[in-house]
């Protein structure tokens, strides 16, 4: 089970003759996920390290059942990267490409929510492990073990943090859905799939400052989710109208406060740590009781 | 990139959305020489990045060229909201029949555009949203159908527009949908669009704030950087490529990726609670693959900041091991060291995740006497607000 990606998903590499996608491509093998397919126009016949490589993804998909594509194509190619991702009717695309315009983002997003075959996560993400069973994109998977807490998060880093802080426990499966404006994937999708999923106990969500997502997910929360969820946010010291890294982060007037968030998020009964580590220790809580 | 009126109108012009002439300029003399070449009544307006100008005193109407440089030289160098006047506009004061509202922006939460409309411009429009909802129009805009004279016929009638106007601001929606998509803007904002007494339509103000992930495809967006009120350690930074904000407080940040970054203020801010409110002195991510020279400019940027009295490097090492990132920081002290600037403030480090174990090695047999190695995240910012703070 896990959410999303699992031992059954076989990646295609999209960008995988660049050197971030060579270099990705093999960390994801190594840390044992099924990568059948690397996709690079005017490139067919080669290989990387013995996988394949297509000129089209519909060709890669139908060569070697390639299920789920990670996109690591630049900024100015993504678009068209995505859109034929969906074309060729992939049911998931990570797009790990950082630096997307939003005009793009918003096209190929809606692109694919008209098709409504294809799920998008990212873009500007360090993509989604299964721990165990499979890891599609550039999240390190040594630093935990398999487990039972499921985790989101808008940021890279902070879940490595996590995923590292509580290794004891593990994980069934890692979602960084991206601080980008706009994001085909969001905190709500993934309470939501965690919440019916039979593999996973209880929920770590890590938002920051910027945009109402952890409003609305504090609000489903309350509505939808029964298993433990603990939260953490960042940016409580960022000032308003700066953008802090991500594209996605900036505090416009009253709008996007982490305090804000924090507050949303306790009223439903999410408990809120004020550091990484005062979270973990908070999900320990709940997973050792 | 947030633009100031004046840069607004100038893409406004581009893109054919009716504007009133106008320019912009540094001092008294010049507004007045504008002003004679307009010959009628203009108005001087402040350009700053923040809304209220008006009120502040920033907006004046002037009969005659002396009048201008008078408000120029008054509204020149006025702080409003903590933002200076370097430059006032001069353009032709319109005579105003009715003031509208118009806008797109990005809806993050129906990951697509909204167009908003009102036919209660003039006023801050988050004051009509608040007090009468149904006065504010907001349509959904699809990505890829854009607004098309459907789309803005549509816009027009859910915010009443009347007859003798509908068609014209159908037509202005339409050219600033143009600037929306053709400038990657992620907001444009016509407050107020007008109706002149004769019946036409014209952009009186714009705020327009642009994509810099876009930049790549528009050379000209880098001329409307407004290097003027960048702060010059944030200018040095941004040469080197460094995402880098100066904040208000004494603690020196460098650390791997936004998320853990901001967090990691947080952690110093909440630390420093205990130390006479010790805050941190900026925002430094230097990046999910961060090699040794990325961390050796961070350093000197952040140890050169007068305000910094102790730095914090906080690295989890994903993709970028935590070695390499050792080597940055000894590398960085030593290169220092030899320009003659060598490091007397503390720097605490706090290293974890790939290669870790090397990382530590390394900052240990190092032996500088600034470097601090502490275990975990929560304890290093204590350990760096009670250096700062002492």
């Amino acid at each position: 089970m896990a959410i999303f990606l699992n031992s059954d998903s076989k990646i295609l590499v999209q960008g995988m003759t660049g050197s971030e996608g060579t270099k990705h491509t093999r960390r994801m093998v190594a840390s044992g996920a099924q990568v059948v397919a690397g996709v690079t126009p005017g490139k067919a016949g080669q290989e990387v390290d013995g996988i394949p490589v297509f000129d089209d993804v519909a060709a890669a998909m139908s060569e070697t059942g390639a299920n789920v594509s990670v996109v690591f194509v630049p900024p100015r190619f993504a678009k068209a990267a995505v859109e034929e991702a969906v074309d060729a009717q992939i049911p998931l695309a990570v797009v790990i490409t950082e630096g997307i315009p939003v005009h793009d983002t918003a096209s190929f997003f809606q692109y694919a929510r008209n098709a409504d075959l294809t799920r998008i996560i990212g873009p500007n993400c360090p993509g989604i492990i299964s721990p165990g069973q499979s890891n599609a994109g550039i999240i390190p998977a040594d630093i935990t073990q398999v487990g039972r807490i499921g985790l989101v998060s808008k940021s890279g880093t902070l879940t490595y943090q996590m995923m590292y802080e509580l290794r004891d426990i593990g994980f069934s499966t890692c979602v960084g859905i991206g601080g980008d404006p706009i994001i085909g994937t969001t905190h709500i999708d993934c309470l939501a799939a965690f919440q019916d999923d039979p593999e996973t106990d209880a929920i770590v969500m890590i938002g920051e400052i910027g945009g109402d997502a952890e409003e609305r997910a504090a609000a489903f929360i309350e509505q939808y989710v029964d298993k433990p969820v603990v939260g953490y946010v960042a940016g409580f010291t960022a000032p308003e109208g700066k953008t802090m890294g991500h594209a996605g982060a900036i505090v416009s007037g009253s709008a996007g406060t982490a305090a804000a968030k924090q507050e949303a998020l306790e009223a439903v009964g999410v408990k809120v740590g004020k550091t990484p580590s005062e979270t973990a220790d908070l999900m320990r809580k709940i997973m050792t009781r | 990139m947030d633009l100031f009126e004046y840069q607004a109108k100038y893409l406004f012009g581009e893109h054919e959305v009716p504007v009133v002439p106008g320019e912009v300029v540094t001092t008294p003399e010049m507004a007045a020489e504008v002003a004679g070449k307009i010959g009628t009544t203009v108005v001087v307006k402040a350009q700053v990045k923040t809304g209220g100008r008006g009120k502040a005193g920033g907006v004046k109407l002037a009969t005659n060229p002396d009048e201008a440089a008078n408000h120029a030289k008054n509204i020149l160098g006025m702080d409003i909201k903590g933002h200076t006047v370097h430059r006032v506009l001069v353009t032709e004061a319109a005579e105003i029949a009715d003031e509208y509202y118009v806008s797109f922006l990005l809806d993050r939460a129906e990951r697509a555009f909204l167009a908003m409309a009102s036919v209660e411009g003039g006023v801050e429009i988050e004051e009509v949203a608040a007090t009468n909802p149904e006065a504010l129009a907001k349509i959904r805009v699809d990505a890829i159908e854009g607004v098309d004279a459907a789309r803005a016929a549509q816009i027009v009638e859910a915010a009443n527009f009347p007859a003798e106007v509908a068609e014209q601001v159908a037509v202005v929606l339409q050219k600033l949908w143009d600037v929306m998509i053709r400038e990657d803007a992620t907001l444009v904002e016509v407050n107020p669009l007008v109706k002149t007494p004769d019946g036409t339509v014209l952009a009186l103000d714009g705020k327009v704030t642009l994509d810099g992930n876009a930049d790549y495809r528009h050379a000209n967006h880098a001329d409307l950087v407004d290097t003027s009120s960048i702060d010059p350690i944030e200018l040095r930074a941004r040469d080197l490529d460094l995402n880098y904000v100066k904040l208000d407080g004494e603690v020196g940040i460098v650390g791997n990726g936004a998320g853990l970054v901001m967090s990691t203020l947080d952690v110093v801010a909440y630390a420093g609670e205990d130390f006479g409110g010790v805050e941190p002195a900026n925002f430094l991510d230097i990046g999910g693959g961060a090699s040794a020279e990325v961390m050796a400019n961070g350093l000197d940027i952040v140890l050169n900041d007068p305000s910094v009295r102790a730095v914090f490097v906080n690295v989890f090492g994903g993709i970028t091991a935590c070695d390499a990132v050792a080597n940055g920081i000894v590398g960085a002290l030593n290169m220092l060291a030899e320009k003659g600037e060598s490091v007397t403030k503390p720097i605490v480090c706090r290293i974890d995740g790939n290669n870790a174990a090397e990382g530590r090695r390394i900052l240990q047999e190092a032996e500088h006497d600034v470097i601090e190695l502490v275990e975990t995240m929560d304890g290093a910012a204590r350990r760096v607000a009670e250096l700062a703070g002492s």
